[in-house]
């Protein structure tokens, strides 16, 4: 049997239901993500607020750094490659990373075409803002989905809209004539039979989770009851004032994110969030989220 | 009184679970605290990561609830949930439960690259062999068990699925698969598969 197969790939991203991945730049906050109950992290060189800062060419992190941080953690260790750059994901499958994200909060190396992940034993995470974005993403071999967000804002408001724009494409998918599924498809840019799928199943055929602008246990709970399956947090956690505390908060909330006692009782007295910005101080050719195609 | 299998819902592959229960006519629930053990009559730990899960259950003393519980009910583990029922990992992060007498390793296969579909053979009672093809992710070896512990699947000459009294540990996940037979050997007392001691 081939090692190739969309289902094994899939399957990793089942096992991450329900958890939290963080953003880690070095070996330090690796473990500081381990011991607070983390279920995969995300290695690279800037976190995405550092990167909005900082301005210029983000790629893909020094193998170095990637292999350390997979040599002190035991939890799935994740890299991010630049849209299209198919030669980046083959070094990070050199490296046999678990998960690799093809990022739009790198510099995009391709501005029509996104990498074929069929071509991977690796499986590839990629962001959405609709679901005809998801659905080409999926047809491109992505076994997981997650909301593009507005990565490094600290602000969860792109994040919920992406999010509640998938459902309601979802629903309205559901809800078609068998005929009418063509012209939505065509309408979306998605394929048919992966359309068709969607309004079979009535979910996203891969793992749902949110991304991009979490920054608070309550920011987990929303997204986990909109429908995300798994919360990544980027910049939110290590530009905390006490990011252990946070990181253990937001794993706290995610697990019991439909009980609000616990997640009240994890937001309590955690020292001050990363600051965040509006999305009117952003402006709009530096949103990461327009990244993508 | 409908039966209901509990599901532990810390972190991990889960949903898949409840979908196979489901499947099969059973009822599930969520598990994230002893009282949602309480109001289950069997338990499944599922994949996901060993150090979170142990932390998690931890935290949230799941870990004296569930060792008491498996006394008497039955459990299944798959993955991750076999390395928790273990008495003894080949990692200091992880806080096994010691369910069963078994010496497990981690990752044992390696990163996700090495994860694969491969063929077991699953023995039912004396007689038959059923050949099946499962997924195992990052999956763990084992390597020792106790004398009590019987082999109900082997991957070449290897264990894969062990069990005892009313506990099953399986190394690889049957839940991605739709394999039925595990679940229904543990919670389906109508089926054929059904375990006997």
């Amino acid at each position: 049997m081939s090692n190739n197969n969309f289902e094994i790939k899939v399957g990793l991203a089942e096992m991450l239901k329900g958890g939290v991945i963080m953003d880690v730049t070095n070996v330090d906050q690796a473990k500081i993500a381990e011991d607070s109950g983390a279920c995969a992290v995300m290695a690279l060189e800037r976190i995405p607020s550092d990167i909005r800062k900082d301005g210029g060419i983000a790629r893909m992190s020094d193998p170095e750094m990637i292999l350390g941080i997979q040599n002190a953690v035991s939890i799935p260790v994740m890299a991010k490659c630049r849209i299209g750059h198919f030669a980046e994901a083959q070094v990070l499958e050199t490296l046999e990373v678990d998960f690799i994200d093809e990022s739009e909060v790198l510099t995009p190396a391709d501005e029509h075409n996104h990498v074929w992940k069929h071509d991977f034993k690796i499986p590839f995470v990629c962001g959405c803002r609709n679901l005809g974005e998801a659905l080409r993403r999926i047809a491109e071999g992505a076994a997981m989905i997650r909301t593009k967000g507005e990565a490094g804002s600290g602000n969860i408001v792109e994040a919920v809209r992406h999010m509640r724009t998938v459902m309601t494409d979802i629903k309205r998918v559901i809800r078609l004539d068998k005929e009418e599924i063509v012209a939505e498809a065509k309408n979306i840019g998605a394929p048919v039979s992966l359309v068709q799928q969607v309004a079979k199943i009535g979910k996203l055929p891969v793992p749902n989770f949110a991304a991009g602008g979490i920054a608070t246990p309550a920011d987990a709970s929303l997204m986990m009851q909109l429908g995300a399956e798994t919360v990544f947090v980027g910049s939110g956690i290590f530009k905390s004032d006490d990011p252990a505390a946070r990181a253990k908060a937001v794993v706290e909330a995610t697990t019991h994110y439909q009980n609000s006692d616990i997640v009240a009782k994890a937001s309590k007295g955690l020292k001050k969030a990363m600051k965040g910005l509006d999305m009117s101080e952003i402006a709009e050719e530096d949103r990461l989220q327009e990244r993508g195609w | 009184m409908v039966i209901k299998i509990g599901v532990l819902e810390l972190q991990g592959g889960y949903a898949l679970h409840h979908k196979l229960l489901k499947k099969i006519g059973l009822s599930s629930l969520s598990v994230k605290s002893s009282n949602d053990l309480k109001q289950s009559d069997g338990l499944i730990i599922p994949g996901g990561e060993s150090t979170t899960l142990s932390l998690l259950m931890k935290k949230y003393n799941l870990r004296e609830s569930i060792i008491q519980f498996a006394k008497h009910n039955p459990v299944l583990g798959t993955c991750a949930g076999l390395i928790l029922m273990s008495k003894d990992v080949d990692d200091a992060r992880v806080e096994p439960l010691g369910l069963f007498d078994l010496s497990v390793s981690r990752n044992a296969y390696g990163s996700q690259i090495h994860s694969s579909k491969k063929r077991i053979y699953f023995q039912h009672k004396q007689t038959e062999q059923i050949e099946l093809y499962s997924t195992f992710i990052r999956a763990p070896k084992i390597k020792y068990f106790g004398e009590n512990i019987k082999i109900v699947a082997k991957r070449k000459n290897f264990p894969v699925a062990i069990f005892t009294k009313h506990l099953l540990g399986l190394s690889f996940h049957p839940e991605i698969d739709g394999i039925e037979i595990f679940h229904k050997m543990m919670f389906d007392k109508t089926s054929k598969f059904y375990y006997e001691n």
